[in-house]
């Protein structure tokens, strides 16, 4: 009887798959303490995000004429803005904008970029050499530049601000994921899929993809936060989210800079917000880096 | 160098005219509609603008060759003279932020990489990480308001060059320079401390050891100069990026340098202007990445050009 190398696969994945996974992430926490401190946070962050209706003291949009830039007390913790507006209130509904944008735009670009640089790598040649004239373009410029001129040709809001920070990402993450895959061409793996007449396609997601895991989650891990600063900082320029939502960088604009001296509290806290999300990002992405790539672990 | 900057060219003068709502009909955007058909047309004539596409691109590109940008849509000023007024500005700010990096980030990363999972390396990497994680407008708020509060003192809001005034133009720059800074002190921080841990792996580090060499001569002669190359790689990237990159900060610090031309440039659907700076964004980004390659040949002698 051959050996069916299917059955083999099934035995180990049924082993317990939820046990091993939980080891996993215990392994991760006693390791990387400071990655776990990392993921805490995001998950603390993303859960704000999604109970901001409940936890919220106010309504983000309300306006109290009679608190005007209110300085922090037991009726508002952090204060009031310019128009009496709660700002714990906005901050935590802030998150929710954050969120919404750092995922959509690290997801699509991480993934769009990473299909891209696989393909690029798999086809080789001329097409391969055309891919990457086409990303060198792009990656002469900053991330804000680029994402400036794509606001300029779409217009503001929350949308075209996602669209505006994904594009510049996706050749970013094209290059990274370009360079992994160009070892996985060789593989014997792919040449027996090749062998076997898959169509390109399948070779490329199912034979490819998988195995540039790595870099893709470190990538994708590396751009939610600087989606993050990105949003933050289009929306202080008056070109991302616009008011009246409630936005981390929106509410350092204006007013919180007008006032900043007789309530520092409206400039002060929302940046605190922003960093505190993307240093939590980044911390949880570094570990998970390392944890990852066998180059760059210590043992 | 100059495919790029070509297809650079190309990409950025058809998409400009892509983009709906020209120069034109922003600056009658107030008039009525009688009025406007009549001075629109007229205002599109003197601006070349009713010209087919390719006799303008040709036109544009003409010009290019003689180092002629031609002049600005929106306020018919030269273009060469209108960078040329903000680049010495982003110039200094981009050395000084440079400076400031370069200052915090190679012994940070120096010791963080010596002191690999100890204390000192958690302080460093939370340190450099917190630097990434925070916005330099919101770090040139909290800057201005600390100076207002505790000193009651506000860095001059006019710039003057340097070298008119020295001392009133660092009072004013050194602000958003540490802004600015720390972030890509942040960058250079962790590429310096991963560098040196991978080189202080190294066999010649080990021989270097054995043989009894003093171990700051290791340090600095053995694993820093082997290090330096990727270090110097972001550093210079991040250089070329401040040039054009600080649109925010410079939001924020009231200064006029090229990032908030770019932003009006796009602003006012300024075609010439617009295009002539990004031009000069890639074509920094891509002579710094030519001057990087040609520094590596100087500093690891294995690396040589044919």
């Amino acid at each position: 009887m051959a050996v069916r190398p299917v059955d083999v696969v099934a035995d180990v994945a049924e082993v317990h798959p939820a046990e091993r996974w939980w080891a996993a992430v215990r392994d991760f926490c006693r390791r990387r303490p400071l990655g776990a401190i990392g993921a805490a946070v995001v998950a603390l962050n993303i859960l704000v995000a999604l109970t901001a209706n409940l936890i919220a003291p106010y309504d983000p949009l309300a306006t109290d004429y009679g608190a005007m830039l209110a300085r922090p007390s037991m009726a508002h913790w952090l204060g009031t803005d310019a128009y009496g507006r709660d700002v714990l209130s906005r901050i935590l509904y802030g998150s929710r904008t954050a969120m919404i944008v750092g995922f959509a735009c690290a997801f699509v670009g991480a993934t769009v970029g990473a299909v891209i640089g696989v393909a690029s790598a798999y086809f080789a040649g001329k097409l391969d050499l055309l891919i990457q004239r086409v990303m060198d373009i792009f990656l002469a410029f900053p991330l804000i530049i680029l994402a400036l001129a794509v606001v300029a040709i779409l217009g503001t809001g929350m949308t075209n601000v996602i669209l505006a920070i994904t594009i510049p990402m996706i050749p970013r993450a094209a290059l990274v994921t370009r360079s992994s895959a160009l070892a996985i061409r060789e593989m014997p793996y792919v040449d027996a899929a090749r062998a076997a007449g898959f169509r390109h396609g399948r070779i490329i997601l199912r034979h490819m993809l998988p195995n540039v895991m790595a870099p893709y989650l470190i990538m994708l891990t590396a751009f939610l936060g600087q989606a993050i600063l990105l949003e933050a900082s289009l929306s202080f320029l008056g070109l991302g989210v616009s008011e009246p939502t409630a936005a981390w960088g929106l509410m350092l604009r204006g007013a919180a800079v007008q006032f900043a001296e007789t309530a520092p509290w409206m400039a002060i806290f929302p940046g605190f917000a922003i960093s505190l999300a993307v240093f939590a990002f980044n911390l949880f992405g570094d570990s998970l880096r390392d944890a990852l790539d066998p180059r760059l672990r210590t043992q | 160098m100059i495919p790029t900057l070509l297809s650079v060219a190309v990409l950025v003068f058809f998409l400009m005219r892509i983009v709906p709502g020209d120069i034109v009909e922003l600056r009658f955007a107030g008039e009525s509609a009688f009025a406007q058909k009549e001075n629109i047309d007229k205002e599109r004539a003197r601006l070349g603008l009713d010209q087919p596409l390719w006799k303008q691109f040709i036109g544009w590109m003409a010009g290019l060759l003689r180092f002629d940008f031609g002049v600005s849509m929106w306020t018919g000023a030269p273009i060469s003279e209108e960078i040329r007024l903000r680049f010495a500005l982003s110039l200094q700010l981009a050395i000084m932020a440079t400076l400031v990096a370069i200052v915090l980030a190679i012994p940070l990363g120096v010791l963080a990489a010596l002191k690999q999972d100890t204390w000192v390396d958690y302080v460093v990497r939370i340190f450099s990480i917190a630097g990434l994680a925070t916005p330099s407008f919101w770090l040139g708020i909290v800057f201005i308001l600390l100076l207002l509060i505790v000193f009651k003192w506000l860095p001059p809001m006019v710039y003057t060059p340097f070298w008119v005034n020295p001392i009133q133009n660092l009072a004013q720059l050194i602000w958003p320079a540490l802004a600015v800074g720390y972030r890509y002190s942040a960058v250079a921080t962790r590429m310096t401390r991963s560098a040196m841990l991978e080189v202080l792996r190294e066999d010649y580090i080990r021989t270097a050891r054995a043989k009894g060499l003093w171990e700051k001569l290791i340090l600095s002669r053995h694993a820093l100069k082997n290090a330096m190359l990727p270090v110097l790689t972001v550093i210079a990237l991040e250089f070329a990026f401040l040039m054009g990159g600080l649109v925010v900060t410079e939001q924020v610090f009231n200064l006029n340098g090229l990032g908030m031309l770019f932003v009006d440039a796009v602003a006012h659907r300024d075609y010439t202007l617009t295009q002539a700076l990004v031009l000069l964004v890639a074509f920094m980004f891509i002579f710094v990445n030519f001057l990087v390659d040609l520094a590596y040949a100087w500093i690891d002698p294995r690396i040589r050009f044919r």
